[in-house]
């Protein structure tokens, strides 16, 4: 039996942050950045290393948070930092992480538990490095957070829609025009519930936003702390893909969870916690806002008819009346339905 | 296997063992003491694997042994694991390697002294198994070091010698050993294995220095460059390729003391050069038939040697075309081929006919393409084309490439 399950090296035990006022004041990820006015995704990779700690290597693979964070001779990261091909984050952890614990378990290196998270955005992560991401889940022997920065487009190659692209959203491979007004017909997918379901020895998963920073930050040191692959999905109003005025980025990132789009949910061990605004909502304390006040205020949606918002709308209800699992798992079973009245 | 492993660890002299290829690059792993491994299946080069798996579940190799999902990861991931300083192996064969491209195109350009291994196979489609030197090649400009071997004794000493070339601080670049499949790969022979203690005085620790990435070394690693910096990066591979040369021959010199086998020059092997008025020069388990064929023209008088690269990336042109000057016409025999390239001839063949240009001395090259997908390159094989080569050193017109072995 003790040879069942490999041992996995000890992980540093990041405590839970209770409020804002608890929050480090230190920065591993400063200045010499060029990321656009009110770029989500660059508050992202500053929280995600602040909950982190110095004792740190981050991974990054290609897009927006490497080319716009990295300018040669201008890094802004403190921690150790690589780069990674736009489909290895998956890889790029694990080779990481398998390393630091050959090497400690050799002695070829002093033992301590050192962080090691690698990013993805969503067109690494949900296109072209899912395999990759999903093969590095089935590793419990080894210790690394993938955190996916999904800003919905390949924002830094010119807004191209990806798999995390919203239904109908205007991309640059996407334009509405006089003959289709809806380019873009595939619907978003379920990147955290896929890998949550798919992946039953991977201890922590979870969708964050950053307008909630401090339950952000916590649900990274959550998942650094855990041990074992662990992955974070975040989701990042970006001002020049989602066309909007940059000063609105955090509102935007609340009404994504207001509208139900952007469940909030964590899974440790198993087990299934709604957090923050998504609880309230599914506990009905709180009341879904409609999509259209999320959709309007982009310029993305700006060719949406009614009809295409109303198409919107009931994709979304559906996900909260119909699925299995409101906002995770996108089936409903039979058996429910076979159950004799009671 | 288990059996020639174990007397390792406690005979003090080397042993032998009958074992394939394969089976001594993952002798070599566990010699060098390899710390992260990545497999994933194709054929032939997998049989490697298959015994580092064996090593490993016998205890004998302690390492993390990683079963990829794809070549790509498998590569991305042993690239990794090197730059946060850990000693690797990987390697693959055909479009397992072309699949795992474009992580071989950043392995070099990060200073990564990853040592692969290929198990030469034919690209698809159509789906062949055997042999031709293509996939290993598509690197050669990328700053991949190449060394083709014929034989599985050189396969486990070139290992040895492609960890010390690989990660000395003056090149700390990759080094892909490459097997012709089959042929060598699955083919045994008697092979000597050293003891661990001479080949811990060979082969230093892997010791990444200030390009370790490790939190008490706080470094970015390949930030975004443009056309401001980019040329000067690409100019310090091109000087630590220009230094492999020298220590490429600094450490053939220390494995012929230590281990008693001395490969003389580490570049290329001659055999019976010294008074051949034509040679045929190629790579890889070709010189089997190749020196066969030579011996019998020997007895009938014709004057036949042969060169045979194992060098490929450093490419010692001008050492090569030196020795290539002293015979009367020369025949580069390449298992590839380059669609549309110059003469229509491959890859190798290109290559020696630049390298000969600005010497002394010029004799005429005649390119063939033989043994394509693992087809048996034969002694009458060998024989027309050393023919053909007399033709032209006494001046007769020949064509300059020739496909040999193939139905008219």
């Amino acid at each position: 039996m003790a040879d069942a399950i490999e041992t996995t090296l000890p992980t540093q035990q990041l405590e839970a942050m209770k409020g804002v006022k608890k929050v480090p004041l230190e920065e591993f990820f400063t200045s010499g950045h060029r990321t656009c006015q009110g770029c989500e995704s660059a508050l992202v990779m500053k929280l995600m290393v602040k909950a982190a700690g110095p004792r740190t290597i981050v991974l990054g693979s290609t897009g927006c948070m490497y080319v716009a964070n990295t300018t040669y001779y201008s890094t802004s990261w403190v921690v150790p930092w690589m780069h990674t091909q736009l489909g290895s984050s998956g890889s790029a952890g694990m080779g990481t992480a398998a390393a630091l614990k050959v090497l400690m378990r050799k002695g070829k290196m002093k033992e301590e538990p050192i962080n090691v998270i690698a990013f993805c955005g969503d067109g690494g992560g949900a296109d072209m490095g899912l395999s990759a991401i999903s093969a590095a889940l089935t590793h419990p022997q080894y210790n690394f957070l993938i955190l996916l920065y999904d800003n919905e487009s390949y924002a830094n190659t010119d807004i191209q829609l990806s798999g995390l692209t919203p239904y109908g959203a205007h991309t640059t491979f996407s334009p509405p025009g006089k003959a289709k007004r809806i380019m873009h017909r595939r619907w978003k997918k379920n990147v955290a519930g896929m890998l949550a379901a798919g992946h039953p020895e991977c201890r922590y998963v979870a969708t964050v936003d950053a307008s909630y920073a401090v339950e952000m930050m916590n649900r990274v040191r959550k998942a650094l702390t855990i041990g074992g692959p662990t992955f974070i999905h975040s989701l990042d109003p970006c001002p020049k893909g989602w066309d909007y005025d940059p000063m609105l980025s955090h509102e935007l990132g609340e009404l994504a969870v207001d509208a139900g789009v952007w469940p909030l949910y964590e899974v440790e061990n198993g087990l299934l916690k709604l957090y923050g605004r998504t609880k309230q909502i599914a506990e009905k304390r709180a009341r879904r806002k409609p999509v259209r006040d999320f959709l309007l205020k982009q310029g993305r949606f700006a060719h949406f008819t009614d009809d295409d918002i109303d198409y919107f709308q009931a994709k979304i209800d559906e996900m909260w009346t119909k699925w299995l699992i409101p906002g995770v798992i996108p089936f409903h079973t039979e058996l429910d339905r076979d159950q004799p009245p009671a | 296997m288990a059996q020639a492993v174990e007397k390792v660890a406690t005979s003090p002299k080397e042993h032998d063992a009958l074992i394939s290829g394969s089976e001594a690059i993952a002798v070599a792993c566990k010699l060098a003491d390899v710390d992260v491994i990545t497999a994933y299946p194709i054929r032939p080069y997998d049989t490697v694997m298959q015994y580092v798996a064996k090593l490993v579940s016998n205890g004998e190799l302690d390492c993390e042994y990683i079963v990829a999902e794809s070549e790509h990861s498998q590569f991305e991931i042993v690239k990794h694991a090197s730059a946060a300083g850990a000693r690797v192996f990987c390697g693959s064969s055909g479009v397992g390697w072309m699949y795992a491209f474009e992580a071989l195109t950043v392995t070099p350009a990060l200073r990564i002294p990853m040592v692969a291994m290929v198990g030469n196979r034919a690209l698809d489609d159509p789906g062949a198994f055997g042999v031709e030197h293509n996939d290993a090649l598509a690197v050669r400009d990328l700053g991949w070091q190449l060394v083709w071997v014929d034989n599985a004794q050189e396969a486990l000493d070139t290992a040895l010698i492609a960890y010390r070339v690989a990660e000395d601080r003056r090149v700390f670049l990759p080094c892909a050993i490459a097997c012709d499949g089959a042929f060598l790969t699955h083919s045994q022979s008697q092979v000597k294995i050293p003891p661990q203690e001479w080949v811990k005085r060979f082969l230093p620790p892997y010791n990444r220095g200030d390009l370790l990435l490790h939190p008490d070394n706080p470094i970015t690693v390949a930030p975004q460059v443009n056309e401001d910096w980019l040329m000067e990066i690409r100019k310090h591979n091109d000087e630590a390729m220009k230094r492999s040369k020298t220590v490429i021959r600094e450490a053939y010199a220390e494995f012929a003391k230590i281990f008693g086998r001395d490969y003389g020059n580490p570049f290329f092997e001659e055999y019976q050069t010294q008074d051949a008025d034509v040679v045929l020069v190629g790579m890889g388990t070709l010189s089997m038939p190749v020196k066969v064929a030579i011996r019998r023209m020997r007895a009938e008088g014709k004057k036949v040697g042969f060169v045979r690269i194992r060098w490929f990336r450093p490419f010692v042109a001008e050492e090569l075309a030196a020795t290539l000057g002293r015979f009367k016409a020369v025949g580069i025999i390449d298992r590839d081929f380059s669609f549309g390239s110059p003469y229509t001839s491959g890859v190798l063949a290109t290559e020696v006919r630049a390298a000969l240009y600005p010497a002394e001395k010029r004799p005429p090259v005649l390119a063939f393409i033989c043994g394509l997908g693992g087809r048996e390159v034969t002694v009458p094989d060998v024989q027309r084309m050393s023919e053909m080569l007399l033709r032209a050193a006494a001046g007769e017109r020949q064509p300059l490439t020739t496909w040999v072995g193939i139905r008219e």
